[in-house]
């Protein structure tokens, strides 16, 4: 099963601004109360971006300038919390296939990973400084360079960090590990067979 | 060379090194759930792959579970779906179902251990980032993504990057009124939300050696709510006594054969740790959460802060944090109104918990207004708390018992917060919304503080309201 090679993600950027935004954020738990992940999309940021009643919040996704927006940018320990893939699977299929943010929780970065989101670390500073060139307009293409670790925007450029391992999964095409994971099935029984409490 | 308990374990379990650089390391004990297991079959189905190791994958319901009725259907039909999903999945796989027939079904974190399938020296991974209870046991147990569960079933491993170890010593002796759960949110509150990223957090000195096995699971559980995706104590005494005779524990010569294995296990005294932390345990208060992460905690005699007391770079969310709690800043956190008291959850539904509440409670009265809910972790803490009379203390004071489930840790069930009501909870997450309704605020505590709120109907001192004994710092 070949993958694709993710070396680079190119869109523009929307800026959802905070700290510490966890899982339960991205995604509230009871739009998990589902057998498939299809149709998550549409419950991104709900409790955020939408009132009780159902119409529209101020946020950054409900705003029309950002509407095409596939790169997400924010701050701190983005995505801690539960471990719930809902959350990037969520962002996956409302359109989202990279983020940069400050730091991840460590289940979500290897989440996004497993599904081939290049999630981008960069400083404080610089988020700001990208955010202030989509600010000025939205229409600006961000380019996540994953191979090289720079982020592209209008004729200015950064350097950003993509944890080793991720990086070589993704522009290797081995964000998905199934396939590896299959070819040492007489190596996986000869350990699990070293191990009293894996005996039938 | 001398190892921690975590490279034994990991050496044990590594089968290669991938292409990525990450170990492809066997999980020997699979936990899942009805949330968020059902997609990984599906994927299984796609790819056209079987269970590699059906024996040890181990299913229970817990999230959607309705824990005021065991009526099926159940009202919600998407809950309802989703049980039924599970037990089709168990029933074509041959993965061993503890449903609710069984007597055996609860919480995955609390059926685990047990049912003795939590052990010593073992691998342990679920679709639920609670898995870092287990590691009170000396395990290594971690929670994972639906994608990594699907790994897990068809080949009974993951890739996974090998995480640093930081052990964490509380020394000294906890004063009385302070449980497993203050310690846990003191060392979030001291080490931050996000002090653990890419560390395995190894709990040690006179504190844990103290601890029995469920307060141990209490500090574990919390382990990810301070960013460690892994935390654990060494096997003792403590974890053998306590595995001795339980369903999946060894028996006959087996058993000594385990127990001297397990004991390899623990770290060695002098292996060196990638970082290392102490806490004087005579330091440590009751501890409430005031705002929307576990982090932003204080001691019960301390106030709500200010955000113009708060360092600069902090500032926008500590301000998002009073925003949304509706606290007085600057103000005690004692004596703010609770609408709703809830014990119970992965963190603290054991019956530990039940009796330490239950013995304070004993005589008093659920203050007017006041809705209080009780939910064991598991059938079996449901049984053995109504054969000691426990579920009749609660409800002589007024709080509810209820049938075994997460309630309202996460309110994926019909138990959630209304509006912006306030909770005292013995749960494990504060974030805005978690307990169901987008603006339902949470303050995380102990259950003998529950308890207290509970019996006050305001955020209280367990140690004023109960008299125990001991004088409350100035």
């Amino acid at each position: 099963m070949a993958l694709e090679k993710i070396t680079e993600v190119k869109g523009r950027g929307v800026y959802v601004a905070g700290n510490e935004i966890d899982t339960d954020r991205i995604i509230p738990a009871r739009f998990m109360k589902c057998v498939t992940f299809a149709g998550l999309g549409e419950y991104l940021f709900y409790d955020v971006r939408k009132n009780e009643d159902g119409s529209d919040k101020e946020h950054p996704l409900n705003d029309e300038r950002f509407a095409k927006a596939t790169i997400l940018l924010s701050g701190e320990n983005f995505g801690c919390g539960s471990s719930r893939e809902h959350a990037p699977q969520a962002l996956y299929r409302y359109g989202f296939r990279g983020l940069i943010a400050e730091s991840y929780a460590e289940i979500f970065f290897g989440n996004c990973t497993t599904l081939g989101i290049p999630c981008f670390c960069a400083t404080k500073e610089d988020i700001q400084v990208i955010t202030a060139a989509i600010e000025a307009d939205p229409s600006i293409e961000v380019t996540l360079d994953v191979a090289n670790e720079r982020i592209l925007f209008g004729d200015q450029s950064l350097t950003a960090v993509v944890r080793d391992s991720a990086r070589t999964a993704l522009c290797e095409g081995k964000w998905d590990m199934i396939g590896e994971l299959r070819e040492v099935e007489d190596k996986v029984a000869e350990v699990a067979a070293a191990l009293p409490y894996m005996a039938k | 060379m001398s190892k921690s308990l975590f490279e034994k374990v990991w050496d044990a379990h590594a089968v290669k090194t991938l292409s990525n650089g990450q170990t492809q390391l066997l999980i020997g004990t699979h936990l899942i759930h009805e949330v968020t297991s059902p997609q990984a079959f599906g994927m299984l189905r796609d790819l056209n792959l079987k269970v590699a190791y059906p024996h040890r994958t181990f299913a229970t319901v817990d999230h959607i579970v309705p824990t005021d009725t065991r009526l099926e259907p159940f009202a919600d039909p998407l809950a309802d779906a989703m049980i039924r999903e599970l037990r089709t999945n168990c029933e074509e796989t041959g993965v061993t179902f503890f449903d609710l027939p069984s007597g055996k079904q609860g919480i995955v974190h609390v059926v685990g251990p047990e049912q003795g399938i939590t052990q010593p020296g073992t691998t342990i991974a679920c679709g639920d980032s609670h898995t870092s209870t287990h590691g009170a046991f000396g395990a290594i147990a971690l929670g994972i993504g639906t994608t990594q569960i699907r790994d897990l079933l068809a080949t009974q491993t993951m890739a996974l990057a090998k995480l640093k170890v930081r052990r964490i010593n509380v020394t000294g002796k906890l004063r009385p009124g302070v449980y497993a759960k203050d310690v846990i949110l003191h060392i979030i509150r001291q080490l931050g939300v996000k002090g653990g990223t890419g560390y395995a957090y190894e709990y040690a000195g006179e504190v844990f050696d103290e601890f029995s096995m469920e307060e141990r699971m209490t500090v574990c559980n919390m382990s990810i709510e301070g960013g460690a995706r892994v935390g654990y104590v060494n096997p003792d005494e403590k974890t053998f006594e306590y595995l001795k005779g339980r369903p999946y524990s060894p028996t006959g010569d087996a058993w000594d054969e385990a127990v001297e294995n397990w004991k390899a296990f623990a770290s060695d005294p002098d292996c060196a740790f990638d970082d290392e932390v102490d806490f004087d345990a005579s330091t440590i208060a009751p501890t409430v959460t005031w705002g929307i992460n576990p982090e932003q905690a204080i001691s019960i005699v301390e106030n709500v802060p200010t955000v113009e007391g708060t360092a600069e770079k902090d500032k926008p969310l500590i301000a998002e944090a009073l925003e949304y709690m509706k606290l007085p800043a600057g103000a005690p956190i004692k004596g703010v109104k609770v609408n709703v008291c809830f014990i119970g959850s992965c963190t603290n539904g054991r019956l530990s918990d039940f009796e330490e509440a239950a013995k304070y409670l004993k005589g008093h009265k659920v203050a007017e207004g006041v809705k209080a809910i009780a939910v064991p972790g598991s059938q079996v803490v449901d049984v053995i708390c109504r054969e000691k009379g426990l579920h009749t203390i609660f409800e002589e004071a007024g709080f509810e018992w209820r049938g075994a489930g997460c309630s309202m840790c996460l309110a994926m069930n019909p138990d959630k917060l209304i509006g912006d009501q306030l909770s005292a909870s013995s749960s494990n997450r504060n974030f805005k919304g978690r307990q169901g309704s987008p603006t339902g605020r949470t303050v995380l505590m102990s259950p003998v503080m529950v308890a207290a709120a509970a019996v006050k109907g305001e955020i209280a001192d367990a140690r004023e309201v109960f008299g125990v004994n001991e004088l409350v710092e100035a």
